[in-house]
């Protein structure tokens, strides 16, 4: 007997996320709110992605925080992503918001050059970006300002360089050692 | 003031604090951190003022490995990661990969890794049963529970032929169907294990000491724990319902029909109940999807993506001009980025992966749960009792080789 079941064959690219379906809320919240937030929305494979100006990231997390109707509360994540030294921005940060009470999600994008790889620390909206940008400015050397404590939190704090960009090998300069 | 007489006044208990602090480093070669978590302890008397964790004793350069090797060789890095749940991480990424493949997956494929996943939930949860119970003091648990996990751990010994490190789903399905007579062990274990979970329960639900080593430990309010980005069986234990299985659904669990315990105490004891609850859950879930298997394929139809049959190598050529090209070359995954979510046995476990195109990631990343749970750690330890440290920790559940990555 063939059970049949509507629902069961529903693939991983059909997305049930909310927050995924155009037009999504919390792009249009942030474009009505403050449209120079916002310098451009994505929509693709189901997921949103907002571009901020960093100079902005801050309030916007907040804004996305607390927005009644949004209530983006949990900071999923935070990484990295280096684009290669060739390239103008460089650097990319992700920003993967969810809100336990709506369950969508929104992914905030930061786009920074290599002279200038600064950003506003979210760790006053958020508490657990502060692992999460340890992290990216372990790996990728991005300052994020305001943050309380910035250190390495994976490589040795006499590391040199950063792991994960583009330019650095993938065995590195040389054997590391404890000496 | 002591009771006894005559006691020379210089041998006089006197409750008195001591006015220094001490600073001491717990790890990384502590068995009751779990791996190779170093934690710095500033402590007054017994009491913690300040946790800080140090971690990256186990960084391998896991994310960046990715980078250099195609999509499918990924699989195998994943398994390391959180490796008391391999099939949950090999779920995450190969689903994230899917996703910028728009892959359809069959149902029969998607059935199997939701009763696979659920049965290393399973799996996860007795190793940590077992080692939390033996952190606070319990030894015989321990052996129960590998006992149960044992059998588990031979199930998925039958459909992949790793015990730890199964890399059993593929990018497109799986790597072969589950072998003949399967069916009949999985009824097996789940015919014995509501008894195995009854003897856990008086080994040491009804342990008094147990009780009192965790109730009222290492209290996370509901709000914390959000703002901390606690996930999982964490969160659950602040009575925050949140998991990924019900409010992002995928790989079709939003058919199987289960509860999300929740526990209201916030505590290490609320911790605790949530992940016992929790595996009799994910026996349900187990027992549907083992109802709802059907014959049919496990792979998808996307010969340039999914590695053909033998038996096909052997009589059709484009089947063997796809595996040379697919072993040689890898394919060409289309440039996007997601960012896709699943429940593990410790939380969300999200993995962001970005294509530019061609064979191999640009980047590849995985929140893993136990990292964030961890940062939690100093707040959650501040004002504990030192001894208390190791419950906390435990009812974290925390996997080093996720954290560290």
């Amino acid at each position: 007997m063939e059970q049949q079941n509507p629902q069961a064959n529903i693939s991983p690219t059909e997305s049930h996320l909310d927050a995924g379906r155009t037009p999504s809320p919390a792009a249009t919240a942030l474009q009505r709110e403050h449209a120079e937030w916002a310098v451009e929305v994505v929509d693709a494979l189901d997921e949103t992605t907002i571009i901020v100006p960093r100079e902005h990231i801050a309030a916007a997390c907040s804004f996305l925080k607390s927005a009644p109707g949004l209530e983006f509360n949990f900071l999923s994540d935070i990484c990295g992503f280096d684009r290669g030294p060739e390239e103008e921005p460089r650097f990319e940060v992700n920003y993967h918001l969810f809100s336990t009470t709506k369950h969508h999600r929104v992914r905030l994008k930061v786009l920074l050059d290599e002279q200038d790889p600064h950003v506003p620390s979210v760790t006053g909206v958020w508490r657990t970006a502060n692992w999460h940008e340890r992290e990216t400015f372990d790996l990728f050397g991005v300052i994020f300002d305001g943050h309380p404590d910035l250190r390495r939190i994976l490589l040795p704090d006499d590391w040199q360089g950063h792991a994960l960009r583009k330019d650095f090998p993938l065995r590195g300069y040389e054997p590391y050692s404890l000496e | 003031m002591s009771t006894v007489a005559n006691i020379p006044p210089q041998f006089e208990i006197v409750d008195q604090p001591l006015d220094t602090q001490m600073t001491i480093s717990m790890g990384p070669q502590h068995p009751s951190t779990h791996g190779v978590l170093r934690l710095e302890l500033v402590l007054d008397g017994e009491m913690v003022v300040k946790a800080t964790p140090d971690i990256g004793y186990l960084h391998t350069g896991m994310e960046k490995l990715f980078e250099y090797r195609k999509y499918q060789q990924g699989i195998v890095i994943t398994d390391r990661m959180d490796y008391l749940n391999p099939l949950g991480n090999n779920l995450a990424y190969v689903m994230a990969v899917e996703k910028l493949l728009q892959l359809e997956i069959p149902e029969r494929a998607q059935t199997i890794r939701v009763l696979f996943c659920e049965l290393q939930r399973i799996a996860s949860h007795l190793v940590w049963l077992g080692t939390h119970a033996l952190d606070i003091g319990a030894m015989t648990v321990f052996f129960y529970t590998f006992r149960e996990r044992e059998k588990i751990l031979n199930l998925i010994e039958a459909a992949s032929g790793g015990r730890l490190t199964p890399s059993y789903f593929r990018i497109g399905g799986l790597m072969m169907d589950v072998p003949a007579g399967f069916e009949r062990r999985v009824q097996q274990f789940l015919n014995d294990f509501p008894q195995a979970v009854k003897e856990f329960h008086t080994l040491v639900s009804g342990n008094r000491i147990f009780q009192k080593r965790t109730q009222g430990i290492g209290y996370i309010s509901a709000e914390d724990a959000i703002d901390w980005g606690l996930s999982g069986p964490c969160l659950r234990g602040c009575g925050v319902n949140v998991d990924v299985r019900r409010t992002n659904p995928y790989s079709g669990y939003e058919t199987y029909d289960f509860e999300v315990p929740l526990e209201q105490d916030c505590d290490v004891w609320a911790r605790y109940m949530v992940r016992m609850r929790e595996m009799t859950e994910s026996h349900r879930i187990v027992t549907q999807a083992l109802a709802r298997l059907r014959p049919g394929p496990v792979k998808a139809d996307a010969p340039k993506v999914v590695l053909p049959d033998r038996e096909a190598m052997k009589t059709h050529m484009d089947a063997l001009i796809h595996h040379f090209l697919i072993v040689a070359e890898g394919f060409d995954v289309p440039a996007g980025e997601v960012y896709h979510q699943i429940e593990a046995s410790k939380g969300e476990l999200g993995v962001y992966v970005k294509s530019i195109g061609g064979p191999k990631p640009a980047r590849v990343h995985f929140r893993g749960p136990s990292f964030v749970n961890l940062s939690a750690l100093p707040h959650i330890a501040q004002g504990e009792m030192i001894a208390d440290v190791v419950a906390i920790i435990g009812s974290l559940d925390i996997v080093l080789g996720e954290i560290d990555r």
